[in-house]
């Protein structure tokens, strides 16, 4: 089995699951549409520009809609122990590791296709035209959070109390993340120019990479007990 | 001199092999040899170390001290490769109940990269008595047809080393005849298999040599022809702590 593969086939076994399931979908689906609801009654956006506080408002949604994704993916680990059946197999830990990232950014990207038209209609605002920004902004940010809560959820997983531990250890760490995200919608909301948060995009991609390249190389001594 | 004294190759070799959870001694010190082919039983009371030894025979599990070799390589050299000759069943079943058993075993087939990996899901199944529920979704699957398919997932890539822990848990006798000589056809076969049970005749009918450990501890080492369930039981229950290995 090459690695790819084997990405690939952890990914597309987290997608089978939830498709028969559906579990995870209307969860997070729900929880991100009833938090736009709640802003929209919180604030008035016919007052306050939607630039000032709507990238707040979406990646509130997207953030805490990812933290139920990732822990619902290790709960189907947990369960039936079936992480050990993974790390018996004789793959790469770290191709583990990256499918799971693959099928959290899958579920969380759904939710965002279904939640930022909704918000557009909602919010009655536009991304000036900028859809291929708005979706790199998006995936960057996305993938940023899955790949370092999907870290932290490994690590927490055989611990017992894995899901109170998963949100201490990784908000913290994702802050640098959902910093950047608010920073480069807020500005795509205006209508800026991409001068103006392009160091906010660079420090989306850096993320990625760093903690994509340091988890694959240290997903092998996260799992050991 | 210890039950397992033969010529073929030592599959397993542990010497002062233990395993500790802080400052909790689950296993060991231990030493024990064994060979290719062998057929080992491992009996213990609750809590004696049997599913924590399995585990660090599969390599869930790094020994805390001693030293391990599986097919003569340390479990640290190359883990992957060992860990496709090892089948391992535990008290879970490793399976996902919203997929039906023909796509668990096809997922566990494909992460061992075996060959036409659809034929050989569809033989599993239909060794392990359960294509007429193939298409079915494992949550709908009794506890007794759970096991069967894991076994099934455990046999699957024809490991050389198959580490058994209370397979018999769940079935009914039919089912359990079918396990045994399952187990009969890999120990044929020449697989080496230790399995951990509480049915001390069911053990000691499938299995060659009887392991017996006692608070981590290996306190008999015999063939297991040479006992019986009762004196067996006898031992067991008056094996002392300190107690050493008696042949």
């Amino acid at each position: 089995m090459t690695y790819w593969r084997a990405v690939l086939l952890v990914a597309a076994r987290d997608v089978r699951v939830e498709w028969r399931s559906r579990e995870q979908a209307v969860t997070l689906l729900f929880f991100a549409l009833l938090v736009l609801v709640v802003f929209n009654f919180a604030f008035d956006f016919t007052v306050i520009d939607f630039a000032t506080l709507g990238a707040g408002v979406l990646w509130v949604a997207f953030i805490f809609s990812g933290v139920l994704a990732i822990s619902r993916s290790f709960q189907l680990e947990r369960e039936q122990d079936r992480i050990q059946g993974i790390l018996l197999a004789p793959i790469d830990r770290s191709a583990f590791y990256l499918g799971k990232v693959a099928a959290t950014v899958l579920f969380m990207a759904v939710v965002e296709a279904i939640v930022v038209p909704v918000s557009v209609v909602m919010f009655n605002f536009r991304f000036s035209g900028r859809i291929v920004l708005v979706v790199v902004a998006l995936i960057l940010n996305t993938v940023g959070f899955a790949a370092v809560g999907t870290l932290f959820a490994a690590m927490t997983t055989r611990t017992r109390r894995g899901e109170l531990l998963l949100p201490l250890l990784l908000f913290p760490a994702a802050v640098p993340v959902a910093l950047a995200a608010v920073k480069t919608t807020t500005h795509l909301v205006a209508g800026r120019p991409f001068e103006r948060y392009a160091p906010w995009v660079a420090l989306s991609a850096g993320y990625d990479l760093v903690f994509l390249a340091a988890s694959v190389l240290l997903f092998d001594y996260v799992l050991e007990d | 001199m210890t039950a397992g004294g033969g010529t073929a190759a030592p599959v397993i070799e542990a010497t002062g092999l233990a395993k500790s959870y802080g400052p909790v001694a689950a296993v060991g010190p231990l030493d024990v040899t064994i060979r290719s082919g062998e057929s080992v039983a491992l009996f213990g009371p609750n809590g004696a170390g049997k599913s924590t030894l399995l585990r660090v025979l599969a390599t869930l599990q790094n020994p805390t001290s001693g030293r391990l070799l599986l097919f003569g390589a340390a479990t640290s050299s190359d883990a992957a490769s060992l860990r496709r000759r090892i089948g391992f069943l535990s008290h879970q079943t490793f399976l996902y109940e919203h997929l039906t058993g023909l796509e668990n075993l096809l997922f566990y087939a494909r992460l061992y990269g075996l060959p036409d990996p659809a034929r050989v899901a569809r033989e599993s199944i239909r060794a392990a008595r359960l294509e007429h529920r193939r298409d079915d979704r494992v949550g709908g699957y009794s506890r007794g047809m759970q096991q069967r398919l894991a076994i099934a997932r455990a046999l699957l890539h024809r490991p050389d080393l198959l580490l058994l822990d209370e397979p018999f848990t769940g079935l009914d006798h039919a089912a359990c005849a079918s396990l045994e000589a399952t187990l009969e056809e890999a120990r044929g076969a020449g697989r080496t298999c230790i399995l951990a049970t509480h049915d001390l005749a069911l053990g000691l009918s499938a299995a060659g040599r009887a392991l017996v450990l006692v608070d981590g501890r290996l306190v008999l080492d015999r063939a297991a022809g040479r006992l019986d369930p009762v004196s067996l039981q006898r031992l067991m229950s008056a094996a002392p702590v300190s107690a050493r290995v008696t042949s």
